[in-house]
């Protein structure tokens, strides 16, 4: 995957270009707004990773400009301030997500791939199914093989959001966002209790189990025999 | 600016200078109108006499002919204070009368209304004397005058005259004096408020302002400003205590890091050692920015700027989703979670606020409800949300071992965690969100006893 990182903080920076390539995408990195401009007008990407303060351009600007361009690449914004309001703005200049500062790499690489794959067709697919699970987004139907799996509302859109981001890496902090719309960190790991009730829902009594843990980072769920 | 111009910018200055345009335009208008009364009243006097006199010497005439008309003029001539009187013949000549030198054309005239014109008396006279006259056609050419004198009319006017230049002058000097009085009366003490402010911005906030006996509305400025400073000396207070608690939460987990790391280094260079302590520390960096991340968000909150637009929300569906959302946690320690809403239960706010406000309250009921000595049997934690009045009142109780009433304010506070409850893991600040949110929201917060367990009850002043 091809990512451009416009981020200011030169050390920071060198990390993340290392990292990024360890796990095999291929970062181009842009110290200031001006020339992150400069290289997405040359150069196509995957995903834009900006920070949201920049010298000579900030980070809202270049997305806005960006997006005026008519270049739809998927934006995640980084930024020490990480209050609501705050995402929203970022949000509303053209962001695709909003990552606040200081987070952890693999929430990074998560949201990442996950907005890079966004933007590929099929978005609208009714029926979502890894291995022998199926989840009808119509009749809210959910079956593993031949066996109905009944899911109370909340454990569907959980079921749903992880099934549609199926082989990638999802976050706990994602799934508060996106299945809860809640955007702040409860004390308790509340969203690992909801994982470990929907596991034994779908892949108790199943040799092959399709909801993993990802150490360190969140959930995944995958097809073992893919 | 000039020095003129610096008393021109003056309250006092200002509120004279109005008080004095407007009473000279009352004082001017007043006695205009009493001149010109006055005026009015005196001239209809003489014209009645002028009236009057015709009628008795017509009546004369007709008794008499024209020797009656001057024998009467001849007798009420000597009369002292008399009127004017003339008679002449067809030629002009003058045949009766107290009067010399009036304007000869004036008796060419037979006005049916009065005239003001100079004359002189006959006694010897020197000076010209003003008075009213009408002129009046007898038989045969012969022509009557009759007149009063006006001097005293004259007279008067000009002594309402002399007394309008008096009251104005006399305003003026009342308007500098009130300037005067103002500026140094007044504006003194406005002077003293200003300057024991700026004492107290340069740093001093032992200062306060001076409050009289006198009990007026400087004294009621003061007193309120001096309350304002006692809050803000108080508040400022808690600051100090709140970085105080800061700086020793936030050094022993800094310190406990450091401690992990140094010691990993210290010992043998193995790869599993060296993983362990670094992912110890990730996990202790994370506690860290947690913490972080909620002081930010209570300051946040605390200074009125909330997180998030706020909105019209319904308590019911908040409260519902909080326990949808803690269910299984509760499932899992064993606590059966109970809901009892009776919805709609309308209010202005932040859902995400007070989600979060609700969730810390359910964490630490179910954390604590079994940590009673012995511990419940069976633990309940119960939330409901209701409408009473014009209040929504949102109630997370349990039946564990509660707080005793003398702690329940303190936990409110940052960093507060009481003693016995120290094994499990949080950082103190879960209330004290809550509060911050609660107030954020106009509503209130309190701890009463279940009985046994703990209630916290948090009122929001419904929307209409």
């Amino acid at each position: 995957m091809r990512i451009l990182l416009v981020e200011d903080d030169r050390e920071t920076a060198s990390y993340l270009v290392k990292a990024l390539r360890e796990v095999g995408h291929v970062p181009d990195h842009a110290a200031d707004g001006e020339e992150g401009a400069f290289l997405l007008d040359a150069n196509k990407y995957d995903v834009i990773i900006v920070d949201r303060m920049l010298p000579k351009k900030d980070g809202l600007t270049l997305v806005e400009e960006t997006r005026r361009k008519g270049n739809d690449t998927p934006v995640l914004i980084l930024s020490a301030l990480g209050q609501v309001d705050d995402r929203v703005t970022g949000l509303r200049a053209g962001g695709d997500d909003y990552l606040a500062k200081p987070y952890a790499f693999a929430e990074l690489l998560a949201r990442i791939e996950v907005l890079a794959r966004r933007r590929k067709p099929g978005e609208a697919e009714t029926l979502l199914k890894v291995g022998e699970l199926e989840l009808d987004r119509l009749s809210h139907l959910v079956h593993r093989g031949d066996i109905n799996i009944p899911l109370q509302p909340r454990e569907f859109r959980l079921l749903e959001y992880l099934m549609k981001h199926a082989g990638q890496v999802v976050t706990r902090t994602m799934l508060l966002e996106n299945v809860w719309d809640y955007h702040f960190d409860p004390q308790t790991n509340v969203i690992d209790v909801h994982i470990s009730r929907l596991r034994s829902k779908i892949d108790k009594g199943f040799s092959e189990p399709l909801l993993h843990t990802v150490r360190g980072a969140g959930y995944m769920v995958r097809d073992g025999v893919r | 600016m000039t020095a003129f111009g610096k008393v021109v910018r003056t309250t006092a200055f200002k509120l004279s200078a109005i008080y004095f345009v407007v009473f000279s335009v009352f004082a001017i208008a007043f006695v205009g109108w009493i001149t010109r009364e006055t005026d009015r009243f005196l001239t209809q006097q003489v014209r009645d006499t002028i009236e009057a006199e015709i009628g008795v010497l017509a009546d004369e005439g007709l008794r008499s002919g024209l020797t009656g008309i001057v024998a009467a003029i001849e007798q009420r001539s000597r009369v002292p204070g008399a009127s004017l009187y003339v008679v002449t013949d067809s030629e002009g000549r003058v045949v009766a009368g107290n009067v010399t030198e009036v304007p000869p054309a004036l008796l060419k005239l037979s006005g049916l209304e009065p005239v003001t014109v100079p004359y002189k008396r006959l006694e010897g006279e020197t000076s010209h004397h003003i008075a009213m006259v009408q002129v009046l056609p007898l038989p045969n050419g012969f022509r009557m005058l009759i007149g009063r004198d006006i001097s005293e009319i004259e007279r008067i006017r000009e002594l309402i005259g002399k007394a309008m230049i008096s009251a104005v002058v006399l305003l003026i000097f009342l308007a500098l004096v009130s300037w005067f009085f103002v500026s140094r009366r007044v504006l003194k003490r406005i002077d003293s408020v200003t300057a024991t402010s700026r004492q107290i911005m340069a740093g001093d906030l032992s200062g306060r302002l001076e409050v009289t006996p006198a009990g007026d509305e400087f004294d009621r400025l003061a007193e309120n400003l001096n309350a304002m400073l006692d809050r803000i000396v108080h508040l400022l207070h808690g600051l100090k205590d709140i970085s105080d608690n800061i700086a020793h939460d936030l050094k022993t987990p800094l310190t406990r890091l450091r401690t992990r790391v140094e010691t990993t280094l210290a010992g043998p260079a193995e790869i599993e050692a060296y993983r362990a302590a670094l992912e110890a520390t990730i996990e202790e960096s994370d506690q860290l920015i947690r913490t972080f991340n909620a002081l930010l968000m209570i300051a946040r909150v605390e200074a009125g700027s909330p997180d998030g637009a706020l909105g019209p929300l319904d308590m019911a569906q908040i409260a519902a989703d909080v326990v949808e959302f803690y269910e299984p946690v509760a499932e899992e320690a064993g606590v059966a979670l109970k809901l009892s809403v009776e919805g709609p239960l309308p209010l202005h706010g932040s859902r995400e606020l007070i989600s979060q406000a609700l969730t810390n309250l359910l964490d630490n009921a179910i954390k604590y409800v079994g940590s009673g000595e012995p511990a419940v049997a069976t633990p309940v934690v119960n939330v409901a949300a209701q409408r009473v009045e014009n209040e929504i009142v949102v109630s997370v109780s349990d039946n564990g071992p509660g707080i005793p009433e003398s702690e329940r304010l303190r936990v409110l506070q940052r960093f507060v965690r009481l003693e016995k409850s120290r094994s499990q893991p949080g950082s103190g600040l879960g209330l004290s969100l809550v509060d911050a949110v609660v107030k954020l929201h106009h509503g209130t917060v309190a701890m009463s006893d279940a009985g046994p367990g703990l209630v916290v009850t948090l009122r929001f002043p419904a929307e209409t």
